[in-house]
């Protein structure tokens, strides 16, 4: 393998850059990048980036002298794969020819359909969505956050504390009812009005509203977490007033965050002959159905083995462990047999809380708080199936969550839990 | 100067304890008896490294998964970048005495912050 061509220049595709090279590979390397920055991280970006405890320079992903030998193309977008001869189209007209292509384009925030909305409106994903809506909460006023996911609780979460008055809807019963299962999604989600956020769950968002003169409700079509086809949607640029509920209620805004999830980037790859079905649908060592071509972090579907069915985990730690087994996939052609990855882990840090979860809840049949207890806001739960481990929660409960996520992670590894 | 840390008793293999030190040191004893000791804040954010995942003469760092060398205090991952700093450990009559290094410690940015702040 003489040149190896690495599409998207963030997170996971550091971290096969990096496994490319610590395994020994030494041709040519070429990272491609749509965005104009070197490789940041982005948790930062929905906490003490928005608060102005972390700035950018903190933000790297790269050591400080770190050299990869590699070619950086950035501020260039992949619009184009060519299976056959394995070349990368980029938007300018350029192509990279590639004996072996890692797939790294991660996710884009999903936006409100009908155009970008009135000003004062963010989604978060990049660093760029990040300085905007800094400056924003800079000024103050009043914030609407619509959506339960991650990146809507954080910036909830960060607002408060920062002293702005917070309004949270969320389609779902309660926030993070997905990744934590109902019952511990509701204990956590205490902590909004323990900080004086004012949750409201179980409405759909009709539309916004902009200051001042115009009443009309633009229409967002957003019904609960699904985004929907809008008439109209002709915004404009004034400034945004209002949130309107699906029950009709008006939530006065300053600022409104969009956080309903995020879309894999796999647009380029349409009719390339990769398999793509929510994402890039992978092996369990991120091979894709085509050789000398490997998937990795938020943008691959890898096959999960205990669940049985391809799974897309959009989390920091997967994208930066998993590419070293794809990149092993793809310098052996796909002969080395592929170690089992450890269970999906992610951390979220809500009003100085850690909140940290391994494992599937999805997979569970009972749930129980093991250590502390949810009304002191610190404990732990272990969800189990058939009586066996599946997924652990900590709050504020780090080192013993530390243990059980080394015991799931084992006996994960021996196939007890497969 | 060597300060008594613990009893090496006190430490099973695969376990830890903390000095109350400013700013504190973790004292670590690995599966093969080694003892060790480096700064016990993660260069990368606040948090203690003995709640991590001890695996051989390496840390896992407990949130966000970046490893320190036990040895040389480097690290192997982000999001951490810088290496923690180690001091040097002497055991005697069952006693874990540690010297605390003169070197300027790789504190997080909060955790500096508050330190400077006198609010240890
Ligand atoms: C605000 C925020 C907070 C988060 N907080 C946490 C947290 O607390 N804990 C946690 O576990 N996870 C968290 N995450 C998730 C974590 O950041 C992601 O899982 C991780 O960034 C995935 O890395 P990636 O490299 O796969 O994708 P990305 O980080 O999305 O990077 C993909 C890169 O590819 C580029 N790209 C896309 N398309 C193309 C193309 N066609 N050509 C060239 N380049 C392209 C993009 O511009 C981007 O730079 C958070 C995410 C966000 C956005
Ligand atoms: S706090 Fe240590 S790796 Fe993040």
């Amino acid at each position: 393998m003489r040149t190896v061509a690495v599409i998207g220049a963030s997170l996971a595709g550091l971290s096969a850059s990096r496994s490319l090279r610590e395994q020994g590979y030494d041709g040519r390397l070429v990272i491609v990048g749509a965005e104009t920055h070197r490789p940041y991280d982005r948790p930062p970006l929905s906490k003490e980036f928005l608060t102005g405890k972390v700035a950018e320079a903190e933000l790297a992903l790269e050591a400080d002298g770190e050299d990869l030998a590699a070619e950086w193309v950035l501020g260039a977008c992949a619009v184009g794969l060519e299976t056959g001869e394995r070349s990368v189209r980029l938007a300018d007209g350029r192509a990279v020819r590639a004996d072996g292509v890692v797939i790294a384009t991660g996710a884009a925030a999903r936006t409100l359909p009908g155009g970008d909305g009135p000003a004062g409106v963010h989604v978060l994903r990049t660093l760029d969505d990040a300085r905007g809506l800094r400056d924003d909460l800079a000024r103050g006023g009043r914030l609407v956050v619509i959506g339960g996911g991650f990146v809507g609780a954080e910036v909830a979460s960060t607002a408060a504390v920062m002293g702005l008055d917070v309004t949270f809807v969320v389609a779902g019963p309660t926030p993070l009812a997905g990744p934590l299962g109902p019952d511990m999604a509701a204990a956590v989600s205490v902590l909004h009005a323990d900080h004086g956020v004012r949750l409201l769950c179980g409405t759909g968002v009709r539309g916004l509203v902009g200051k001042g003169a115009s009443p009309a409700v633009l229409p967002s079509g957003l019904r609960g977490a699904e985004a929907t086809e809008v008439s109209g949607g002709a915004a404009g640029r004034g400034r945004v007033g209002a949130v309107v509920l699906d029950d009709g209620r008006s939530i006065p805004a300053d600022i409104v965050v969009v956080g309903i999830g995020a879309v894999a980037c796999t647009d380029w790859l349409e009719g390339s002959g990769v398999a793509l079905d929510n994402g890039v649908r992978c092996g369990a060592d991120g091979t894709t159905s085509v050789p000398g071509v490997v998937a990795v972090g938020d943008c691959a579907a890898w096959y999960d083995a205990a669940s049985a069915t391809h799974r897309r985990v959009e989390h920091w730690t997967g994208a930066n462990e998993r590419p070293a087994a794809a990149v092993a996939a793809l310098l052996s052609g796909g002969t080395a047999p592929p170690a089992p990855p450890r269970p999906p882990y992610f951390w979220s840090d809500q009003y100085g809380v850690r909140i940290q979860f391994v494992g599937n809840a999805a997979r569970a049949d009972s749930v129980t708080v093991e250590d502390g207890s949810p009304a002191d806001r610190s404990f732990l739960a272990v969800y189990r199936r058939a009586g066996e481990p599946v997924a652990v929660l900590g709050v504020d409960r780090t080192k013993l969550f530390t243990r059980r996520r080394k015991q799931l992670a084992t006996s994960v590894a021996r196939g007890a839990t497969a | 100067m060597m300060n008594p840390a613990c009893r090496l008793a006190g430490i099973p293999r695969g376990e830890s304890c903390r000095l109350e030190t400013g700013p504190p040191v973790a004292v670590f004893r690995t599966e093969d008896g080694e003892v060790y000791a480096i700064d016990d804040t993660c260069t990368h954010q606040d948090a203690s490294l003995p709640d991590g995942w001890l695996e051989g003469r390496e840390v896992e760092y407990p949130l966000h998964a970046s490893k320190f060398d036990l040895r040389t205090g480097a690290v192997d991952a982000p999001p951490a970048r810088l290496p923690v700093r180690t001091h040097q450990v002497l055991l005697e009559d069952g006693t874990v005495y540690v010297a605390l290094s003169d070197a300027p410690p790789n504190l997080p940015p909060c955790v500096a912050a508050r330190l400077a702040g006198g609010v240890a």
